[in-house]
């Protein structure tokens, strides 16, 4: 360990973890090198793609631009956060299904977003869905699979009981209109 | 329509949840950068920040005494020089004497933290002498003494190809109008989410293993054994789940060989994770393109002849140029019959990041003048665009006047689909001003008919083990970079063998231990990878029903493989489940493997350059988009898409339209933001050429807040060709986007824009052209004047030809005639 190291400790996932790290390290780099949480990844480190998005006091901030000093004490939620001993989460049952994660690279971060828009608003619109993540590129989906997965699991959140789209449907095509087969 | 037999199964055509979803939505998917080895140490790359320089010294003393510096790389180490393409080995994982583009790497330096090796980074001093820089396509033109590259046909011309295909003069003169057109499309870059990154592991005997973000591992193990000097069964190559490629993971790259020589050199793994500003040097994105177009067209709309010239501006090396150059000609005949065609083409190369195949490589900057000139032509004749279209779509097997034999082709049911949904009878030409409507269309590839280097080896391998617990194994060389591949691959074995995903363990994508897929371009992994994932498939299945066959005393054929058994079709409740079956062969025949590969079929074109543009299948697409156009400002919004896509067979409806919807995507952002510009710096500085926009906040891309709506149609059409009948998707989608975009501008406010992306001062200016008078035209204005030189003469299926060309000999051009292949191989 390096001679600038710090200890720090926060509430990750729902744990506590002290660690060692060089004080001038980001929480990007902290959660994947000393927390041993890849999960979480960097497309830019400059602030500038939303793919290291995670929550602090449930709030979507972008990791590479925090210093992990400044998490002291703080609950830091990561993607290794969602799935729990009862299975995966809404969101992740929605974005598996629709399509929503090709590479997979962009989809942590946008996960947590989606989760924070989530528990501040239980009925996003579409244009709310695609304001809250329009942070975050993505540069396979086109961005249609993700809105629809995260409507789709809000829905399910609010107990409805909700199926997954029709062939239709994912084509984007009005109710009632089957003219694609 | 074609008729296929399709084996009716459990999988295939339905929106299974693809075998990597779950790992991918909890963050388990292992991209390169989330490996990491104890004792591994970390590597950066000095690279050059002058755009053109002969390197006079390297200085590494400052940085050889930081602490915990461990290694250094320098041109001298890595001597031997590589490149995707055979012809064009004019790369050196470090530069020799000379650097050609800013960002060139210099030095690799290793240290024992990644901020360790960023500070020696920082303290080795280069010193260049800077050069005078090609910074355009017009410079690269000009006569030279002192070239970038010795292996270029002429001066700074990379490659000069001309070749022509029936009577193009004769068929311009039968025409009732002619249309000429320039235009430009300006290069753009992948912009993968995942920065590229590599972790190389020297193994005790010698060995060395690359784990890495790259989408042709097997091009990679070729490039890695030539550069390090060791036989190819001595290294290993990985390719871990890419975090998006597009293209810009296809070729070899410097920091991949320069990892693999460290740790060879240190015998301790060695990490490198590029920065994005090193994703943009990368590149290999969209060249920019030029393009000069005339055809002729009789009253009708029908088109009577093309003569195309394309120049592109290739950047500092070769990369996949070559092969970019031939495809911006190669497939401008397969959706319309364009009876007698010519094609020049050109490749400059410019003091800038290589260029190479990014999405529909070399093609939507042709399929974008092509479509955007039927239009006027459309306007001009008095005639539907879609009806224009409608009237010349090839028919199915045609074989074109290049010689490019079409397949399946659901191009008019595409223009049909799009034209109903977007109500474009009723609403084009009718809308207010400012509002508009714009169709195109396009075709793409399902895989290159021929590989890389030239060999006679399959495309395409696939092994698999059975176990006697029931569980298969299914070995294979593709690269999953977020398209999908595994779950095809795993969907086509348990289709035939009638068992679940989850009784399919997959290993993919690793040179020790999987049989070669040449990689992740092309289009070419659904068809090739499943048409030997079938046959591997139908080998185990036959394996296994002749030994159950026996033991049942039934006839073979009247044996079924669903539901994880094996049974008798006449009577469903006796048979075996699907592990007991197993078990049966196994006892019967021994351990169980089989193996299947594919080799594409032979193309009738025989002349040189007819290696670039066949393909098994060809894929087909059409699209109509809407735009509103603010007069006053120029800016353009899209608010519907509709697009239909001719998939032979959709084996996943989900997949195909994520493929879909994201290929709209990428396009859009080509046509409406996307640009790979530079910029000069002043003279004070050595006029050097920079990179306007080596970062995503500058570099502009669509946010969730620009995306249209967009309506699908997956048009079916089973091509024989095709495993189940299935044809691409990941790259055709695209093309039609940028054209369809710029003639739905026309419609809106009545100009023209002839170059991408549209930006709103072009549309203003267009504007303010019409207004006085002019023809409302914003685009480049002239084409430079190059002697392609005299064209390669290939008479036409129709003129009788037999493929050949008839000048070959006569104009010096080696090889003018390509030597037949043998004949695909059916089994072992």
């Amino acid at each position: 360990m390096n001679a600038d190291s710090v200890t720090g400790s926060f509430v990750l996932n729902g744990e506590r973890k002290t660690v060692a790290y060089p004080e001038h390290h980001t929480l990007l780099e902290v959660l994947r090198e000393e927390c041993g949480l890849p999960g979480t990844k960097h497309g830019c480190e400059l602030g500038e793609c939303g793919t290291c998005t995670v929550l602090i006091e449930g709030v979507p901030v972008l990791s590479c631009l925090v210093l992990a000093r400044q998490c002291e004490d703080q609950a830091i939620e990561t993607v290794e956060g969602l799935e729990s001993a009862e299975g995966l989460h809404p969101l992740q049952v929605a974005f598996a299904d629709l399509g929503a994660a090709q590479c997979g690279y962009c989809t942590p971060g946008i996960l947590v977003t989606a989760k924070a828009l989530l528990a501040a608003n239980a009925s996003p619109t579409s244009a709310e869905i695609d304001e809250a993540l329009s942070g975050n590129l993505c540069r396979c989906t086109g961005y249609r699979k993700i809105t629809e997965a995260v409507d789709l699991a809000a829905a399910r959140l609010r107990g409805e009981d909700r199926a997954l789209p029709s062939l239709s449907e994912l084509c984007g095509h009005p109710h009632g209109d089957h003219s694609h087969e | 329509m074609s008729e296929k037999p399709t084996p009716k199964g459990a999988m295939i055509g339905t929106s299974f949840r693809r075998v990597d979803a779950v790992a991918k939505v909890t963050g388990r998917t292992r991209f390169a950068d989330d490996l990491n080895l104890p004792r591994q140490v970390h590597m950066k790359l000095v690279r050059s920040p002058h755009p053109y320089a002969r390197i006079r010294s390297i200085d590494l003393a400052a940085a050889k005494a930081l602490p915990g510096v461990v290694g250094f790389l320098t041109g001298k180490d890595v001597p031997e020089p590589f490149g995707i393409l055979p012809v064009s080995q004019d790369e050196h994982a470090l530069c020799q004497d000379v650097v050609r583009f800013v960002g060139d790497p210099v030095v690799a330096v290793a240290a024992l933290t990644e901020d360790q090796a960023e500070e020696a980074a920082r303290l080795v001093k280069v010193d260049y002498e800077p050069l005078e820089t090609v910074g355009s396509i017009e410079e690269g033109l000009l006569p030279t003494s002192a070239p970038l590259h010795g292996h270029a046909d002429e001066g700074n011309i990379h490659k000069k190809i001309t070749m022509q295909f029936g009577d193009v003069e004769a068929g311009l003169r039968e025409a009732d109008l002619v249309l000429e057109d320039v235009m430009f499309y300006e290069g753009n870059t992948h912009l993968p989410m995942e920065q590229h990154a590599s972790l190389a592991v020297p193994e005790g005997d010698g060995r060395i293993g690359i784990w890495s973000s790259t989408q042709t591992p097997h091009y990679l193990h070729r490039a890695l054994t030539k550069v390090l000097g060791l036989p190819a069964s001595r290294i290993r190559v990985v390719a871990q789940p890419n975090g998006g490629g597009f293209g810009g993971k296809s070729d070899p790259f410097h920091h991949e060989i320069c990892a693999a020589k460290m740790a060879l050199n240190l015998r301790r793994p060695v990490k490198i994770c590029l920065t994005r500003e090193e994703v943009f040097f990368c590149h290999r994105g969209r060249h920019p393109t030029l393009m000069h177009l005339r055809t002729g067209f009789k009253k009708d709309g029908t088109i009577t002849a093309q003569h195309l010239k394309t120049m592109l501006d290739g950047g500092g090396y070769g990369s996949y140029g070559v092969a970019s150059t031939y495809y911006t000609g190669a497939l401008q005949c397969v959706t319309y019959d364009v009876p007698r065609y010519r094609f020049d083409g050109a490749r400059i190369f410019t003091n800038k990041p290589p260029c190479g195949p990014k999405r529909g490589h070399g093609t939507p900057q042709p399929r974008f003048a092509l479509e955007v000139q039927l239009d006027k032509a459309a306007v001009a004749l008095g005639i539907d665009p879609a009806e224009l279209r409608l009237k010349q779509v090839q028919p199915a097997g045609a074989i074109t006047a290049n010689w490019l034999k079409v397949g399946s082709i659901g191009l008019k049911e595409c223009i049909d689909r799009v034209v109903a949904g977007s109500a474009w009878k009723e609403r084009r030409g009718r809308l207010p001003f400012g509002h508009g409507l714009g169709i195109a269309c396009g075709a793409y590839l399902c895989g290159a008919g021929l590989p890389i280097y030239w060999n006679h080896l399959p495309h395409s391998g696939v092994q698999i083990k059975l176990d006697r617990s029931g569980g298969v194994a299914v070995f294979c060389g593709e690269t999953e970079i977020g398209q999908g591949s595994d779950s095809i691959l795993a969907a086509c074995v348990a289709e035939i063998l009638g068992i679940a995903l989850e009784d399919i363990r997959l290993c993919v994508a690793d040179t020790d231990l999987t049989p070669v897929d040449l990689g992740s371009y092309s289009s070419r992994v659904t068809l090739m990878m499943g048409n030997a994932a079938i046959q591997a498939a139908e080998r185990a299945r036959d394996l296994i029903a002749k030994a159950v066959a026996e033991e049942m005393k039934l006839p073979t054929t009247r044996l079924v493989f669903a539901d994880r058994r094996v049974f008798d079709a006449e009577n469903p409740g006796v048979g075996k489940s699907f592990a007991e079956a197993v078990q049966v062969a196994e006892a019967r025949f021994g351990t169980l493997g089989t193996t299947g590969s594919y080799t594409p079929p032979r193309s009738p074109g025989k002349y040189r350059g007819a290696g670039v543009g066949p393909s098994p299948a060809y894929s087909y697409s059409a699209a109509v988009i809407e735009v509103k156009v603010d007069p006053e400002t120029g800016i353009v919004e899209v608010p519907t898409v509709w697009i239909a896509h001719d998939i032979g067979r959709s084996l996943n409806p989900t997949l195909v339209v994520g493929q879909v919807e994201g290929s709209v995507y990428m396009g859009l952002g080509e046509a409406l933001m996307e640009e790979s510009a530079f910029r000069r710096l002043p003279k004070s500085r050595s006029r050097a050429l920079v990179h306007k926009f080596p970062s995503m906040l500058e570099y502009k891309s669509p946010t969730f807040v620009d995306m249209p709506k967009v309506v699908t149609y997956l048009v079916e059409d089973p091509d024989p060709n095709g495993p189940f009948g299935a044809k691409e998707v990941g790259q055709g989608p695209l093309l039609p986007i940028m054209p369809a975009l710029c003639n739905a501008i026309y419609d809106a406010v009545g100009v023209r824009v002839d170059q991408v992306p549209v930006q709103p001062h072009m549309i203003l200016k267009a504007l303010e052209d019409k207004r006085r008078g002019g023809v409302g035209r914003f685009g480049p204005k002239s084409f430079p004047k190059l002697d392609y030189g005299t064209p390669l003469m290939v008479p036409t299926p129709k003129e009788g030809g037999d493929g050949r060309a008839v000048n070959a000999e006569e104009i010096g051009i080696k090889g003018g005639t390509m030597t037949d292949r043998p004949a695909a191989r059916t089994s072992p």
